[in-house]
This record gives C-alpha cells, sequence and structure tokens, in this order.
C-alpha cells in the first residue's frame, strides 16, 4: 500500500522534474485523431508513410521559431503583433541584398539581423519609456514596417544564391538542417528562460511588474531585451521562408497570418497570455499541433475555408481543454 | 473665513485656476481630434461646410459603433478579435440572402442580427464557462466566421447589395433644418450612443462590467453575476458589428476583404479614445471620438496625397504618437 504510493509520488515527481506540458498529450490526440480518419477515409499515408513525419516538423519550422520569440515576449506579459512583417521585411531584404550572388550573403544576415535588432528596440522602447500599451505599440510598428516595405518593393525581388537554400532545403544524415534550426532554437529558448539571471526576471516581470520594480529590478530593461529577442526570432524564420520561395515578396510574412498564429500556438502551448507563466517547450507542442492538422486537412482535402473554420475551433478547444477546469476567471 | 479671503484677495487667479483645472480633466481625445480635423479642414475647404462634415460623420459613424461595442468588452477586461470578421460575415451573406430581390432586405438583416446574437454567446459563454481567455477565444471565433462566412458564399461575393439594404450605409435624410442633409448612418449612431451611454454610465450594467475589469474576484464576493454580465457585454458586442456591418456594406459594396484588419483599427480607437486595455476604464463618447480621431488620421493622409503605403507608415506612427500622449497624460503620477 504504501509503497503504491510512494512510488506514484516518485512518477509524478519524475514527471514534475521533466515538465512534460499538457498539452503534448492534445497533440498526441490530435496526431491519433488524424492518422484514424486519414486511414479511413484517405489513403493512409500518416500512419504508413514516416517521411511525412519529417514533413509536419519542416512545415512547422517557420512558425516555430517565431513562435519560441513570441513566447518570450508573452512570458514577459507583452506581445509582438510587429512579427508578420518583420518577416516580410527580413525575406525582402535579404533576396534583395543577396542578388543571387553567394558572397553577398553574409552581408545580407548582418543587415536582416540588425534591422530586426532595430525593429526590437523600439518596440521594446515605444513600450517601456513610451508607456503605449504592447499590444498598440507593436501594431503601429507592424503598419510601419508595412508601409516602408510596400512603399519600396511590390513584388517578388532579387533572389537566394543555391548554396543559402541548404538552410531550407539542405539534410544532415536523414534529419533537415530546419529541424535542426528550429530544435536549436527551443533549447535556446528553454535555457534562456530556465536556467539564465535573465530568464528568472522575465517570469518575475510578467508575473507582476510592480513588484519586480520594488524587487530592484531593471524592468525595462528585461523587457526590451525580450522584444529585440523576439524579433530577431522572426528575422530568423525571414531566413528560412525566403531560402524555401528562392525569392522574397513583402506579402509573406501576412500571409503566413504569423502574428496572430504565433499567440495562438503560444498558447495553445500553456503560456498565459497574462505573463509570468509557460514555457517554449509547449509552444513546440502547439506548433506541431498546426502542422499536424494541416497535414491531415490535407490528406483527407477538406476544403480551405472550412480548414479556416476547422482551425479556429481547435485552437479554441485546445485552449479550453485545459483552461475549463480552472477556477480563475478568464478575461 | 479663510476661503472668503482667498476669494477677495486673488479673484481671478483662483477663477483662472479653476478653469485650467477643468481644461486638465478634459480626456486628451478631444485635443487630439480637434487638432486633426482643424488640419484637414485646413488642407480641404468641403470640410468646413456642413455638408463636408456630415459626409465626414458618414463616414465614420460605422467604426464609431464599432468602437462603442469593442470598448465595454476592453473596459471588461477581454478583446473581441472577430467583429471584423463579422462585418465580412454580414456583408457576404446579405449578398447570398438578398438575392437581387429588395424585399429580402428585411429577413436578411434579422437573419444577421440572429447570427450575431449567436457568436456573442458562443463568444461569452466559451470565456466565462470554458474559462478561455478572450484574445483566443475570439481569435478562433474570427478564423471560424470569416471561414464559415467564405464557405457559405462559395469563396466568392454572390449577387450585388440590394439599394434598400444599403441606405442606411450611404443615404441622407434631405432638407433637415440646420444641417441640410442628415445621413441615416449618423442617425443610427445617435441612437446607439444614446441607449449605450444610458446602460454604460447610468445603469448598473455599466459599473458591473468596469468593476469586472478593474478586480473581477472584488465584484464576484460583492454580488456582480459575472459570467452574466461578460456574456452580454460579447453579445452587445457582437450585435453592434453586425449593425456596423450593414452600415459598412451599404457604404462601400460587396468585398471578400472589406472587415480585414477592423479589429484591430477599433481597438486602436478605443486605446485612442482612453480605454485602458485589460480593464476598469472606458467611457462611451470618448470610444466616438477615438473612432472619429482615426477616421480623421485616415482623410488627413489621403488629403496630403500621400500614396497608401506611406499611408499606412504614417498612420501606424500617429497611432503610436496619440496613444503615448494619451497614456503620459492620464498617467498616475508617480
Amino acid at each position: 500500500m504504501t509503497t503504491i504510493t510512494v512510488s506514484e509520488n516518485r512518477f509524478k515527481q519524475f514527471l514534475r522534474t521533466i515538465h512534460i506540458p499538457p498539452v503534448f498529450l492534445f497533440l498526441v490526440f490530435i496526431f491519433l485523431l488524424g492518422g484514424i480518419l486519414d486511414q479511413i477515409f484517405s489513403d493512409g499515408q500518416i500512419f504508413k508513410n514516416p517521411p511525412i513525419l519529417l514533413n509536419i516538423v519542416v512545415r512547422s519550422v517557420p512558425l516555430g521559431i517565431v513562435a519560441v520569440g513570441q513566447t518570450l515576449v508573452i512570458i514577459g506579459a507583452s506581445i509582438d503583433l510587429s512579427v508578420a512583417y518583420t518577416i516580410s521585411i527580413t525575406a525582402v531584404m535579404a533576396s534583395f541584398v543577396m542578388q543571387g550572388n553567394s558572397a553577398n550573403v553574409p552581408k545580407a544576415i548582418l543587415v536582416v539581423f540588425a534591422i530586426g535588432a532595430v525593429i526590437g528596440l523600439v518596440n521594446g522602447l515605444t513600450i517601456t519609456k513610451l508607456h503605449v500599451n504592447s499590444f498598440i505599440a507593436t501594431l503601429g510598428v507592424g503598419l510601419i514596417i508595412k508601409g516602408i516595405i510596400n512603399a519600396t518593393f511590390s513584388n517578388y525581388t532579387g533572389s537566394v544564391p543555391d548554396s543559402f537554400q541548404y538552410f531550407g532545403y539542405g539534410a544532415f544524415g536523414i534529419i533537415p538542417v530546419a529541424i535542426l534550426i528550429l530544435l536549436m532554437v527551443v533549447i535556446a529558448g528553454w535555457l534562456l528562460l530556465s536556467r539564465s539571471k535573465f530568464g528568472f526576471h522575465l517570469y518575475g516581470v510578467g508575473g507582476n511588474v510592480e513588484v519586480a520594480r520594488l524587487s530592484g529590478l531593471r524592468t525595462d530593461g528585461v523587457l526590451i531585451i525580450a522584444h529585440v529577442l523576439c524579433s530577431l526570432t522572426a528575422v530568423l524564420t525571414g531566413l528560412f521562408l525566403v531560402s524555401r520561395l528562392q525569392s522574397g515578396a513583402p506579402w509573406v510574412g501576412p500571409d503566413g497570418i504569423y502574428d496572430l498564429e504565433s499567440v495562438a500556438t503560444t498558447v495553445v502551448g500553456g503560456t498565459a497570455l497574462a505573463g509570468g507563466k509557460g514555457g517554449v517547450w509547449g509552444t513546440l507542442a502547439g506548433v506541431l499541433i498546426f502542422g499536424v492538422l494541416d497535414t491531415t486537412f490535407n490528406q483527407l482535402g477538406v476544403n480551405p475555408y472550412l480548414k479556416t473554420v476547422l482551425r479556429g475551433a481547435i485552437i479554441v478547444l485546445a485552449v479550453a481543454s485545459y483552461t475549463f477546469r480552472s477556477k480563475k476567471d478568464a478575461a | 473665513m479663510t476661503t472668503s479671503t482667498i476669494t477677495s484677495s486673488g479673484g481671478l487667479t483662483s477663477v483662472l485656476r479653476s478653469i485650467w483645472e477643468w481644461i486638465k480633466r478634459i480626456p486628451p481625445v478631444y485635443p487630439v481630434f480637434f487638432v486633426i480635423f482643424i488640419s484637414v479642414g485646413l488642407l480641404n475647404h468641403s470640410y468646413q461646410t456642413m455638408n463636408g462634415i456630415m459626409v465626414f460623420l458618414r463616414r465614420s459613424s460605422p467604426l464609431a459603433i464599432l468602437a462603442i461595442g469593442e470598448m465595454m468588452v476592453l473596459a471588461s477586461g477581454g478583446f473581441d478579435l472577430s467583429i471584423g470578421a463579422i462585418v465580412t460575415m454580414v456583408v457576404l451573406g446579405s449578398s447570398l440572402l438578398l438575392s437581387n430581390n429588395p424585399a429580402n432586405a428585411f429577413p436578411a438583416i434579422m437573419i444577421m442580427l440572429g447570427l450575431g446574437l449567436v457568436i456573442g454567446l458562443v463568444n461569452g459563454f466559451v470565456v466565462s464557462y470554458l474559462k478561455v481567455p478572450s484574445f483566443i477565444a475570439t481569435l478562433g471565433m474570427m478564423l471560424m466566421v470569416r471561414g464559415g462566412a467564405l464557405y457559405w458564399v462559395g469563396g466568392a461575393p454572390r449577387g450585388y447589395l440590394t439599394d434598400n439594404w444599403r441606405a442606411f450605409g450611404r443615404n441622407y435624410f434631405e432638407k433637415v433644418p440646420v444641417f441640410g442633409r442628415f445621413p441615416i448612418a449618423l442617425l443610427i449612431l445617435l441612437v446607439i450612443a444614446i441607449f449605450s451611454y444610458y446602460i454604460f454610465h447610468r445603469s448598473n450594467y455599466g459599473k458591473q462590467v468596469l468593476s469586472i475589469g478593474d478586480n473581477v474576484l472584488a465584484s464576484k464576493f460583492s454580488g456582480v453575476r459575472v459570467p452574466r454580465v461578460r456574456v452580454m457585454t460579447f453579445v452587445i458586442c457582437s450585435i453592434f458589428a453586425v449593425i456596423a456591418g450593414i452600415m459598412i456594406g451599404g457604404y462601400g459594396g460587396v468585398n471578400v476583404t472589406i472587415g480585414e484588419g477592423l479589429e484591430l483599427q477599433t481597438i486602436a480607437a478605443c486605446v485612442v479614445g482612453g480605454v485602458i486595455l485589460l480593464g476598469g476604464k472606458g467611457s462611451v463618447p470618448n470610444a466616438i471620438f477615438g473612432a472619429f480621431t482615426m477616421q480623421a488620421i485616415v482623410d488627413l493622409l489621403n488629403l496630403l496625397g500621400l500614396p497608401k503605403p506611406y499611408t499606412d507608415a504614417v498612420q501606424g506612427l500617429i497611432i503610436i504618437a496619440a496613444v503615448a500622449y494619451v497614456s503620459l497624460s492620464t498617467r498616475k503620477k508617480r
């Protein structure tokens, strides 16, 4: 009797140390459901064909990278709605600077990361120093970037050299480079949040900014760094997209709805919108849920508009699946 | 004794001071609006005539109605991101239901109001009982409504909107004394504004919304039925969005992307109108003037003859500047 309780406690303790967010159960459930539906109504590729699994992950890479940045910002009780246009400006500028020449790659990467850092800095400074609500501040910054790129570029501009496409299409053994990069970003985010001083400060600022300030944190600095990091992940997503598309266009960011989807995946992954709670592993699961959904819908040949409806319903249900038991009111 | 000495010694200063106190209490949205509107008037003389002002008000009425509904949700501490999709649904769905027959206008509008009611109820229930944060709940609803509307009409608008359906958004009452031509849209806005002013500023409901936005737990302990108030707020917001959708469709005609981005523009209008995101503060007249300010900004940029991309960029700058001004001047002094 006692042993059972102890072992159960040990098991629970073990679960707690590796900390699997409940959203992974939802991911497994969605995957099994999708696979079964595929088996019944289509050709059953999801279970039969292992490369499709890799494809699901590769498909999730662009959203996954930027969602990690979004997670950092949301943990700090902020939000970044400018990521879609940051992605666009990266894609356009990268292919514009590269012009299909391998020699220009380092220069282009330097330029886009500098642009990203400036965007993040502007976001962070507007929010912390001008006291503009993050929602409005990043919305406005997004509009500004949109105006700038639409005024300068109207269509596909320049191109990326073949060597740069290794980033999007290359493989390391059987594992695509893209997946390795996504994993590296997620692990970097995890280390930053759980093993670094900055991470603890960020949770503190997100939990209660006033308490954090009174305990001697420079809360403004923490938020500004989070915003810069978020913009840098958006830049990485933009680079990945342009390496796959071979040329950048102003609409790649907003077309992928990366702003709202990165927020949705973060929250589906269990990070609280109010800040102070959450992590990047949950976000990864949230992104993979979207990837599994896309693949399943493609397999079943669902009407694209119906796809949007189902996607909306599943976002709500996924979040509801672990909020409905909570005693705290949502707003 | 003391008071009388002060008044007798410095009558003028104290009068000036009380006027200054009164000026300081004016919400910053009004000076912001009048500065922008006067610059518009200086650039284009038609804005100085009654007719020009009426045209401006006709154009900004739908956004003002959206802003009133959104303001209530924001004041309760939530978000409603589904209103843009509701506008799209109203326009596309009506074009299908009307099937080019003016006699169908009334049933079409009733069906749309019914759908608005259902959307608001679902939003409210998902937030109140499933405890999903409203940002996500209404984001999901936005996808469902937009996808559902496009699926319903098959991806493209069917038919046109009949003239009697469009009258609400674009027609005028002719030969009204003082005003000349008086837009129907403005009359609808006035009715909704008075109704909202009454329920938000003069009834228990409004105080309950604000108290929920300020502190849910405290209001629950003082006997506010939080779920009921919340559901009602979302229903009001959705129904106002349907009404605004009818006016926007009447003004702009059928277009698949007609409602895109409206939710964010409306939230920006509310914030310019002094609403604090995450709840606890809001006012109907200020939200209306927030919407007017947004429309005046767009007009100003069009009058300056900037191409569309620059308009976006400058609009972004002005939104940030306006909100920074509002929040810096209403911030509590530390």
